[in-house]
């Protein structure tokens, strides 16, 4: 919805027409939970981002051609999304530390681009 | 927060104090503020509301055009947490927008 032109990569997830269509649409809702168990792989292998994001990395430069700056759009938005549900929670500190972790999840799914 | 956040930001600002609770940075926060008010008063013309802004940040401030992106994202993150109600999709879409605008504004003379 923030940023549209990243529905080109998902033409076959039916209806992105509006933000209604978005929000309700199932496909969109499963994406969004894998999306997210991921990032919960990463806080586990916080250690060795690199090793844990390898497949995942080659499948999105080889398969689904995504480039890596869409992954630095995701981080920002997921943070805002924190930051609306966890308000006073969330410090600058706390920010700091979430937009290094989106970076650092960013450059591993970039790691094996080639 | 902005320089919690992204510490090479800081580095515009060798002559301040920067400690939590500088008066220094909140004065400049509020005159960053009123400028982006400024902006969304003359929607229609961001570029000639901003003008002279413009030309300062080309001749003599000379930001990093990156760097705009960096302070656009903690302020979407400070609406978020003192509105989190009113910061639908969509209204998030049309904030982002109108920051990315203003920081292009600033960044337009730049050569």
């Amino acid at each position: 919805i923030v940023y549209p032109w990243t529905q080109r990569f998902f033409d076959n997830f039916g209806n992105l027409s509006s933000p209604t269509a978005i929000i309700g649409n199932p496909k969109v809702r499963a994406h969004g939970k894998k999306v997210l168990t991921s990032f919960g792989e990463a806080v586990k292998n916080l250690e060795n981002l690199k090793a844990t994001y390898s497949k995942l990395s080659e499948l999105h430069c080889e398969k689904l051609h995504v480039d890596p700056e869409n992954f630095r759009l995701l981080g920002d938005i997921l943070i805002i999304v924190l930051a609306a549900h966890f308000t006073k929670d969330f410090t600058p500190a706390c920010q700091a530390t979430w937009q290094k972790l989106v970076g650092v999840v960013a450059h591993a799914l970039a790691y094996k681009y080639h | 927060r902005m320089f919690a956040t992204y510490p090479q930001t800081k580095t515009y600002f060798p002559h301040f104090d920067l400690a939590h609770g500088s008066a220094q940075v909140k004065a400049h926060g509020k005159k960053v503020a009123g400028a982006l008010v400024e902006a969304a008063n003359h929607i229609d013309d961001i570029a000639g509301a901003l003008s002279k802004l413009s030309d300062l940040h080309a001749q003599k401030l000379r930001v990093d055009p990156v760097n705009f992106k960096l302070l656009g994202q903690c302020f979407l993150v400070v609406v978020a947490i003192h509105h989190p109600s009113v910061l639908t999709p969509e209204v998030h879409a049309s904030l982002d927008k109108f920051l990315c605008a203003v920081g292009t504004v600033l960044t337009a003379k730049y050569r």
